[in-house]
């Protein structure tokens, strides 16, 4: 399963081009998913681990400010209340009830203390029996009022912010009191809460920052900066924690995203709050996620660069690769082709010589017994007809002969050579012909060609085969150009060009191959073939270009020594 | 008098047109068909030259050329091969032919060959007669 999805991906089938095309997508795909998975999963869970971190980072200070403020509160609460048990504690009822001695209690609490607004002293039924203060609340009864109630059940109470007579926002404390022979009273104070606002602000909040105190049922103690005003329903969701303090996220009805912190009083109603919006609390963090964004994505883009172009240089490569894989192989299937083609015609040659040399001597027979012979008639017909036989199987001996020296193993002997000199030795062998045919040679020989190691006998031999290909090809006066020149790593370069009447390019592709020949009954078509296996044998490559009507130009190089001297001496 | 010459070689046709033509040209030629016929001849008869084809079936021309030299060490033999068993008639030259020729031999350059080995070796058996008479001729004091 696993393989053929390798397969699938990497070894696609096809027309080469679309092939590489392919290959190359599949591997920049697979490449960026490999490379960008596990850094999008780091940038993923740094993202939340970083979000989570920076949050507690920045709700930690608006925690402890509510925290403080709320003590504050409390503190302030808890004052007023201890001050109200004592004076219901250090008067009794008769005291408290007398009007003169609860104007001076008022008035002394006034003066020590801030906030103080009025006191009362209500009775066991409910009655307002003593009263300092701005309103004319005597004999007022409270014995229906939640005050009252709770004051009865709790022994203290402190009220919700209402609005009072003077419409001023102000809260009730209350005490029970229970004498040592039962008698209960409360004692009942009213407070101003300008010291809440005041509280408020001297928190020092952040800019765009709110915080104001809400009732448990959810009405706003104290005004606030975008929520509403004192005694207004609050718009916000009551916090659904109410025993400690807690933080949530909320979207207000202005549409803003805000962090709420709640916390809870302890000895009365109230829930102070803290609003900050998300863009304020959470401006750090925007900024290091727009950094890590862009980080992201820089990487992201150099990646992705480097690895089209690094797929590009490895496409280049196979491609490359599998062209010289793909020349090889045409080599080598040329190289068996021969091989088996030169077996071939061992045994071919070797089975026509025995007859071969049996006709020879047959004929040679005929011809010595007719010359032994007194002349008759016809004679000198029946000696060229003889002749002819002869004539033929030494062609055919020829045609044999190099038969078997295509195929033959042979011993080279390497030595050091020099090419000019080999040219001139080919040159004479052939002297004759270019003197009959009054054919222009032309020798750029290279003065500085260097000697390399190589087999004088078969260099012969492939100089022999391409002259006597272009002597073939070009009509008398024609010419024929020998130039030699160093090579690439201490080789040599010999190239032979003619102005004969050139190949044509289906012919070019062919040219190589055994028993291929353009002269018909005048070649073995073996002579270029032969040159091809000795060049290869010596390490060295052939190769031709040429243009019908123009001529043809054949150029040979052979390296500083054979690759493998072992391969050609076996 | 006519040189005697062994032609061995197991294609009936080449051997007998090729020994007419070598009769023609003054030479007395006996003809075999194998190695094993060769060496049997070789060993009844004193032969001036022996023609060996190399390949040949059952007994080689290379077998019969060793045999034939341990019976016959001053008798030449010429080795004809095809093209193919070069290597076979170089190791024929080790084993002390005279000489060898590839086939289809030209009938005038076996001629030539032929000559030249019995020539070197009638010099050669000259040359011993010569050293036996001198020797008797020192031994028993003419």
């Amino acid at each position: 399963m696993y393989k053929k999805i390798i397969n699938n991906l990497f070894l696609l089938e096809g027309e080469p081009q679309n092939r590489y095309k392919a290959l190359k997508r599949n591997i920049i795909i697979i490449m960026v998913l490999i490379t960008t998975l596990p850094l999008a999963t780091m940038i993923i869970i740094n993202y939340f681990q970083y979000r989570s971190h920076l949050r507690s980072q920045i709700i930690a200070p608006l925690y402890a400010m509510a925290e403080k403020t709320k003590h504050s509160f409390e503190l302030f609460l808890d004052q007023r209340l201890a001050i109200i048990r004592f004076v219901s504690t250090t008067y009794n009822f008769e005291d408290l009830s007398n009007e003169k001695d609860i104007e001076k209690i008022l008035l002394s609490l006034k003066k020590e203390w801030s906030g103080f607004v009025d006191i009362g002293l209500i009775n066991k039924d409910g009655e307002l029996v003593s009263y300092a203060g701005p309103y004319s609340l005597l004999g007022k009864n409270y014995s229906e009022q939640i005050s009252f109630q709770e004051t009865q059940i709790k022994g203290k109470y402190i009220s919700n912010v209402f609005l009072g007579h003077r419409k001023s926002p102000h809260i009730v404390i209350a005490v029970q009191h229970i004498t040592d022979k039962g008698q209960t009273w409360i004692l009942r104070a009213t407070i101003d809460t300008d010291f809440f606002d005041n509280l408020i602000s001297s928190m020092g909040l952040p800019r765009q920052t709110d915080a104001f105190l809400i009732s448990k049922d959810g009405f706003l103690q104290t005004d606030s900066l975008y929520y509403g005003n004192t005694l207004e329903k609050c718009p916000l969701p009551l916090p659904k924690i109410q025993f400690r303090s807690t933080s949530f996220e909320e979207t207000d009805d202005k549409n803003r995203d805000i962090i709420l912190v709640s916390s809870p009083f302890s000895i009365a109603d109230y829930i102070l709050v803290i609003a900050q919006p998300q863009s304020v609390a959470l401006k750090s963090w925007y900024a290091f996620r727009t950094d890590m964004m862009i980080i992201f994505l820089v990487s992201l883009v150099i990646i992705v660069f480097s690895i089209i172009k690094m797929t590009d240089v490895l496409i280049k490569r196979i491609k490359t690769s599998d062209e010289h894989r793909e020349k090889v192989l045409v080599e080598l299937q040329h190289a068996q082709k021969l091989s088996s083609i030169g077996r071939l015609a061992t045994g071919v040659a070797h089975e026509i010589n025995n007859p071969l040399a049996i006709i020879n001597q047959k004929a040679g027979l005929m011809n010595d017994l007719v010359e032994r012979t007194k002349d008759f008639d016809k004679k000198p017909k029946f000696v060229d007809l003889t002749n002819a036989i002869l004539n033929s199987v030494e062609r055919c001996k020829k045609i044999t002969h190099r038969l078997l020296c295509f195929s033959k193993r042979i011993d080279v002997k390497i030595e050091p050579v020099n090419m000019n000199h080999i040219i001139h030795e080919a040159l004479e062998f052939l002297e004759k012909e270019i003197l009959y045919r009054k054919m222009d040679i032309n020798l750029n020989l290279s003065e500085s060609l260097v000697s390399v190691k190589s087999d004088h006998g078969q260099i012969q031999q492939i100089l022999l085969n391409l002259l006597t290909n272009a002597f073939a090809a070009i009509e008398d006066l024609g010419r024929v150009e020998i130039e030699t020149e160093n090579g690439k790593d201490g080789g040599i370069k010999v190239k032979i060009t003619d102005n004969g009447c050139g190949i044509p390019k289906d012919v070019i592709k062919n040219i190589f191959d055994p028993f291929f020949s353009t002269k018909k009954e005048n070649g073995t078509g073996l002579g270029l073939s032969i040159t091809y296996g000795i060049i290869k044998k010596l390490g060295g490559k052939i190769s031709v270009d040429s243009n019908p009507g123009e001529g043809s130009v054949f150029t040979f190089e052979l390296p500083e020594k054979p690759n493998d001297m072992e391969t050609i001496n076996g | 008098m006519k040189i005697k010459v062994l032609l061995a070689d197991d294609e009936k046709e080449f051997v007998n047109a090729l020994a007419q033509r070598l009769e023609l040209r003054d030479l007395s030629v006996t003809t075999v068909y194998s190695g094993e016929g060769a060496i049997e001849m070789a060993e009844k008869i004193d032969f001036g030259v022996i023609v060996l084809d190399v390949l040949m079936p059952e007994i080689t021309g290379i077998d019969a050329l060793k045999k034939i030299k341990k019976a016959k060490p001053n008798t030449p033999v010429i080795m004809l091969t095809g093209e193919a068993t070069v290597e076979n008639a170089i190791q024929g030259m080790k084993l002390g032919a005279f000489d060898f020729l590839m086939k289809p031999a030209d009938t005038e350059l076996l001629v030539g060959k032929i000559t030249q080995a019995y020539t070197l070796k009638y010099e050669h058996e000259e040359r011993i007669r010569q050293a036996e008479i001198e020797n008797i001729i020192n031994t028993r004091g003419w």
